[in-house]
């Protein structure tokens, strides 16, 4: 195939959507085989004297998990203080508000807390995973990896995404109580409803369902949180320019993947 | 045999008729080449001749278009997993910037191949670490990080690392490029050492014509994508060649092209001499 751009505007149109397409498939498929990949040193690596490593796997729980609950824990509970506000205002219209829990309830457990912490944990661990691999890949390490013998994907890899795939939904625990707590504080200093009473409302109104339902998620943002920002690393070229790029990159599509999939789940599972 | 004949070298590395294509372009154009046991094979050539791609090829990092590739009596097409990770562990290498770990120390960066391959009790490892690091005199430095050393440390540690499992083979990508010459001087030193000591094949890649002088007992001279020599230094150093005697000297290649290849490379468009007539 030639490289050179064709001279009509609109084939230079419809072939630059083209190579887009070409190039998002193959991230796809990258994505894919990646997690095949995963799965394979996960099981198969022992038998060829190359184990997932407890002590990374443990390490990276600390980077993406313990290490972002400060964070956390402040946005979601700022997200949970929110909803009530709003949801008193909103409900205050038609002398409701005293009902607000159900909807503080749903809106944390369900959608706000696994979406948050998913969007902040792509933008503070997905990107240092996309530009950790980046650097590594610019700076020759992955392949001195390589020549010494250690699979890269077994090594670097499977580490992040087992620890992403424990931690995102156990930050996601950690969000719903925070955000609730957070709810109970200005719902009992507004409408003067206990802390008590608050929590028994939304014992009442919450089923197992729904907390599975933001767990479920949150394990998919994971997937698609530590794929992402291995893909874009992994496709890193040029030097350090390359690695910003692939950095914002992955956080961009990691968001973008999040909200949708976060839509898609939300519409099968309410079916 | 007679008692006076000596043995047959034995070859580690045996390449023959290699080809390999980065899309279209054909980089590496039938490259047959042998690599000897204890000797330190220095590969030169201009920028662009092939010289890092065939040592990617040597490390078993590139897939080839075609062509046959045995190291250490393996060959590599055949090997599966396990055997081909066996083979890993038999080689070394030492990259240009040192490829050292950023997130771990000196001595972490080391001990990395070990804690990988071997089965060696913590304090054993340890044990081995700080003798390798002594072999290239960064002894004291295992708990200082890669961005606390100068450049020529780095290299140093590198190469601490690169020997760490005792390989067979030592792969060196431009060893003293962007040191200073008494820096220099001392990584050539240390791969004389590596090799007289621990009788390890060394294969060099480098610009460095006083260094490969000084390291190599057989040098192979590369040309876009073409072996055009290989030698002992006498050999490299007397040839009648031109293209080698304008390497060895740093006469510029004559880069004056054809108008009409020209015009083809910025456009695109095939000119047809005939039809211009």
């Amino acid at each position: 195939m030639s490289e050179t751009s064709p001279a009509n505007p609109f084939v230079r149109f419809f072939d630059r959507v083209g190579r887009a397409t070409v190039s998002g498939v193959e991230e796809i498929g990258h994505g894919g085989v990646l997690i095949g990949e995963c799965f394979y040193w996960l099981f198969y690596g022992p038998r060829v004297k190359q184990p997932v490593r407890l002590g990374s796997v443990f390490h990276q729980m600390m980077e993406i998990g313990i290490h972002a609950i400060p964070i956390i824990g402040l946005l979601v509970a700022a997200i949970g203080a929110m909803l009530a506000i709003q949801g008193i205002h909103t409900l205050r219209i038609f002398g409701a508000e005293s009902r607000v829990t159900i909807g503080i309830a749903f809106s944390v457990v369900r959608e706000f807390a696994p979406l948050i912490i998913g969007i902040l944990i792509a933008g503070r661990s997905g990107s240092a995973l996309a530009a950790r691999i980046g650097t590594m890949k610019i700076n020759q390490e992955i392949d001195a990896l390589k020549v010494m013998g250690v699979n890269p994907v077994r090594f670097l890899v499977v580490p992040s995404l087992i620890a992403m795939v424990i931690m995102v939904p156990a930050l996601t625990v950690f969000g719903d109580i925070v955000g609730l707590v957070a709810a109970g504080l200005y719902v009992n200093a507004d409408l003067g409803i206990s802390m008590a009473a608050f929590f028994h409302d939304i014992v009442d109104i919450l089923t197992v369902d729904d907390i599975l339902h933001g767990l479920g998620k949150s394990v998919l943002f994971a997937i698609l949180i530590a794929v992402i920002g291995v893909v874009n690393g992994a496709g890193v070229v040029g030097g350090a320019d390359g690695v910003g790029k692939a950095t914002t990159r992955s956080v961009v599509q990691a968001i973008s993947a999040i909200v949708i999939t976060d839509m898609l789940f939300a519409f099968v599972a309410t079916r | 045999m007679s008692p006076e004949t000596n043995p047959p070298p034995v070859t580690v590395i045996e390449v023959e008729n290699l080809v390999t294509h980065y899309g279209d372009r054909e980089i590496l154009k039938g490259v047959t080449l042998d690599v000897r046991e204890g000797e330190i094979m220095v590969i030169m050539g201009g920028s662009g001749s092939g010289k890092s791609t065939l040592l990617r090829h040597l490390m078993a990092l590139e897939t080839k278009t075609s062509g046959t590739m045995r190291i250490l009596g393996q060959d590599i097409d055949t090997l599966d997993q396990r055997q081909f990770f066996d083979l890993r562990k038999k080689m070394g290498v030492a990259f240009q910037g040192g490829a050292l770990f950023s997130s771990m120390t000196i001595g972490e960066n080391v001990m990395l191949p070990l804690y990988e391959h071997t089965d060696l009790d913590p304090m054993t490892m340890d044990i081995m670490t700080r003798m390798k690091l002594e072999v290239v005199e960064l002894g004291g430095f295992e708990d200082l990080m890669p961005s606390e050393l100068s450049g020529g440390m780095i290299k140093r540690a590198a190469f601490a690392r690169a020997i760490v499992m005792d390989p067979k083979i030592l792969f060196c990508d431009e060893p003293s490029a962007g040191l200073d010459p008494v820096v220099a001087s001392a990584l050539d030193d240390l791969i004389l050492l590596l090799r007289d000591a621990m009788q390890m094949s060394i294969v060099v890649v480098t610009h460095e014509l006083e260094s490969a002088f000084k390291i190599a007992d057989r040098i192979t001279i590369l040309d876009r994508g073409h072996i055009l020599m290989v030698g002992t230094v006498d050999e490299v150093r007397n040839s009648s060649n031109e293209r080698v005697y304008n390497l060895l000297n740093r006469v510029p290649e004559d880069d004056s092209m054809d108008m009409d290849e020209y015009l083809h490379r910025l456009t695109g468009v095939e000119v047809n001499k005939d039809a211009a007539l």
